[in-house]
């Protein structure tokens, strides 16, 4: 792929300066040519689907986001100043909330599930017996779509007849799925966030699992054995050595955990659509643009905060990917 | 990154409908042109005419069909049926009434009905009622198929009726009686209490079942024009009277089931079935999810009680559909024909051949496809004075989903509901439109 594009600027020069056979610089020009039209089509038709897909929508999200429109008439289309911004940190309840529940959900996930998963990596990679079978059992949950997982567990939440409380109504029957004492997983605000944080653990263990594993096996055991020969005891070693040698499947790691807990959404929207103590900042879009409940101005606000907010860790994502490519 | 909201989705989907929208007109332009082509008023010779539909389900499909034959045995005009997805119709409303829509559609009564008949996107249908009688509705149907200009902009298909279900065995073994004033009420959820019944069942993980609640404690309490009034945001959401109905509320939220939010109305209806649960404000849809026939043939229903003497029981939540005239096919005179075709017993008789899960609205149709309990709810319709069409339908749709579900739900397990902040919502929400 690379020596194309360098014989296509080339080309013209020599046959300018040197001169070559007129049959070379044919077979030159007619490369070129045929090489501009392929180049041209491969990077032409990307770029139109990413304007028209997602430039165009984005600015005319943001456009729409200092407006009031009720979806009929383009003419109807007012503008709101700032007023739908106003009105979701002000007066809409729901926002705050999202905005806690979403650093929750990151925190969650950076305290809990990806130390899980390195943890887990770590372990499988001691070449324990049945090592294959482990890994095959935690990654299962990966190849799930989230919206299966959020509905996996809501049979297992369900208060009325759901596998949890009916293993704690084999012990204590006043608990028992269906009846009153047992437990509100999905209903009671105070729980049903964590049971979905459980939720999304189950499947995020899974995939940094396979992310660190993969990691494990790329550092050179040679640095391992000569942190030994220089007497670190394992702890040390890990820590110490092999951990900072994964460097790049740290990065990506953060990233991943990142992103999953800003687009969060399918299995709170499984469990209630985002209500009632599960809000988080896509369900609040989703809820706002499509469907019944379409408020265009307020919905596009929510999904430019939403912009904004998941703009960092892209931003910082892009910077380390491109920089890296510039120091071998 | 499966269906995954990104922040640009929905405009792109917007977008894309738009683009559809834009093609569906252009294709459907000639057609159109020679639909209306020089009438006026509902007098035109044509003999054609397109019908949109939502009722996408088979069941429901195979109903207006079967209608749609029947009108053109009898007319010999030909009728174009263009279905689409329930919930695609229903979203993309806007964008096709605006764009080239077809001359009949399927709709359902309340806010948005008079919304489009406001904007003056769909026809009148006086001269369609005059054919079909007036008197052969009840008046609550009649009420709801009109405008705010007191023209009929809608024909009613069906509709099913809002009611407390129970079990008529559980009522006879412990003695209950079916209450009809507030005060029997409360009195009849003590004493299921103390017999260990949850005497309300209640679901609202899904959110919409509490709208039901609140729709009748505030017909009862202040009044079916209030109502009406305080949905289309003329009446204020921070006033004594909405403070009043959250205050009755409050007093019953104690024998509601504690586990409300965790609960969806299919895992309820089992509560009732296994007599776990006393009563259940629901849609008569609730019947569906029992599957047992002795348990189904056990159910009965009694209408919400009155809390308030002058307003009794005249107000019935019931939520009708129907169909309407795009303001281009109130000029095409087979278009009128083929509504007025929809409103008749005939024409109805046929759809509940096809689909007999609904009542039909034209008194004279042949309703002996209903089991007892259907029978009951057909004359309960037919008693109505107003009828409501539920919250999600009476009121703008996105102050319904977006800002009642999440106060109802914190009412339900606080016991608070923030009239200041709610009206502050409607206020902007309503602007938008």
């Amino acid at each position: 792929m690379s020596d194309n594009p360098t014989s296509v600027t080339v080309a013209p020069q020599t046959s300018q300066s040197l001169a070559p056979p007129a049959k070379r610089r044919r077979r030159l020009q007619r490369l070129t040519k045929r090489d501009k039209i392929v180049l041209g089509f491969m990077v032409g038709i990307p770029v139109l689907v990413e304007l028209v897909l997602i430039w165009l929508p984005t600015v005319a999200s943001v456009g729409l986001s200092f407006t009031k429109w009720n979806g009929l008439a383009l003419g109807d289309i007012k503008s709101n100043g700032v007023g739908n911004y106003s009105y979701i940190f002000q007066n809409y309840p729901p926002f705050w909330p999202a905005v806690r529940h979403n650093i929750l959900w990151l925190l969650f996930l950076a305290v809990i599930a990806t130390p899980l998963g390195l943890l887990i990596a770590v372990l499988l990679d001691q070449r324990i017996r049945g090592s294959r079978i482990y890994q095959t059992v935690f990654f299962v949950p990966v190849m799930l779509s989230l919206a299966l997982v959020g509905i996996i567990w809501e049979l297992m939440y369900s208060p009325a007849q759901g596998f949890l409380d009916s293993v704690i109504g084999l012990f204590d029957h006043s608990k028992d799925a269906g009846q009153p004492g047992a437990i509100d997983w999905l209903g009671d605000p105070n729980i049903n966030i964590w049971a979905a944080l459980i939720a999304a653990t189950w499947k995020h263990v899974g995939y940094i699992m396979i992310l660190y594993l993969a990691g494990l096996k790329g550092v050179d055991p040679a640095l391992k054995e000569a942190a030994a020969i220089d007497g670190a005891n394992e702890r040390q070693i890990f820590f110490r050595v092999v951990f900072p040698a994964m460097r790049p499947i740290n990065i990506v790691v953060v990233v991943v955990t990142i992103i999953e807990s800003l687009r969060a959404f399918d299995i709170v929207w499984i469990f209630n659509k985002g209500t009632n103590g599960l809000e988080l900042m896509s369900a609040l879009v989703v809820q706002n643009l499509i469907g019944e409940g379409q408020a265009i101005g307020i919905g596009s606000a929510l999904a430019v905060v939403l912009l904004v907010v998941s703009l960092v860790p892209i931003v910082i994502y892009l910077t380390r990917t491109f920089g890296k490519d510039k120091q071998p | 990154m499966p269906a995954t909201p990104t922040p640009f989705t929905p405009t792109r989907r917007t977008v894309l409908k738009g683009a559809a929208v834009g093609a569906a007109g252009v294709a459907g332009l000639p057609l159109l042109a020679a639909c209306t082509g020089g009438s006026s008023g509902g007098g035109s010779s044509s003999k054609s005419t397109t019908l949109g539909s939502s009722a996408s389900d088979p069941v429901p499909k195979a109903g207006v069909a079967a209608m749609v034959n029947g009108f053109e045995k009898k007319s010999g005009d030909t009728v174009t049926i263009n279905t689409k997805s329930h919930n695609d119709f229903q979203n993309a409303i806007n964008s096709y009434l605006q764009g080239s829509p077809d001359d009949a559609f399927t709709w359902f009564a309340g806010y948005r009905m008079r919304y489009y008949a406001a904007k003056g996107l769909v026809a009148p249908l006086d001269d369609v009622w005059d054919k079909l009688g007036a008197d052969n509705f009840g008046k609550g149907i009649q009420q709801a198929s009109t405008g705010e200009d007191g023209k009929k902009y809608f024909v009613p298909n069906y509709n099913y009726p809002w009611a407390f279900f129970y079990r008529k065995s559980l009522f006879q073994s412990k003695g209950y009686q079916v209450p009809t004033t507030w005060d029997d009420f409360t009195a009849l959820c003590a004493q299921m209490k103390k017999d260990g019944l949850i005497p309300i069942a209640f679901g609202d993980k899904d959110g919409w079942p509490a709208m039901g609640t609140f729709d009748y404690l505030n017909m009862r309490l202040n009044g079916y024009q209030f109502h009406i009034d305080l949905m289309a945001h003329k009446e204020s959401w921070n006033s004594k009277q909405v403070a009043t109905v959250f205050d009755t509320w409050k007093s019953v939220l104690q024998y509601q089931d504690p586990q409300a939010l965790g609960l969806t109305w299919q895992e309820v209806a089992q509560k009732i079935a296994t007599q776990k649960a006393g009563m259940f404000l629901l849609g008569s849809f609730v019947t569906q999810q029992i599957t047992d026939p002795k348990v189904k043939a056990d159910m009965d229903f009694f209408e919400f009680p009155t809390v308030v003497e002058a307003n009794g029981q005249d107000a019935l939540e019931a939520p009708i559909d129907g169909f309407m005239l795009s303001k281009k096919g109130g000029d095409n005179g087979a278009a009128n024909d083929l509504l007025e075709y929809f409103g008749t017993p005939e024409g109805q008789n046929l759809y509940s051949s096809k689909d007999p899960n609904q009542i039909e609205t034209n008194l004279k149709a042949d309703f002996s496809y209903l089991d007892a309990l259907g029978k009951k709810a057909q004359q309960t319709i037919a008693n109505a004075k107003y009828i409501s069409q539920f919250l999600d339908r009476d009121a703008l749709p996105a102050f319904a989903n977006d800002v009642m579900i999440p106060s109802l739900q914190t009412f339900l397990k606080s016991g608070n509901f923030d009239t200041a902040t709610v009206e502050k919502q409607a206020q902007q929400l309503y602007a938008q439109q």
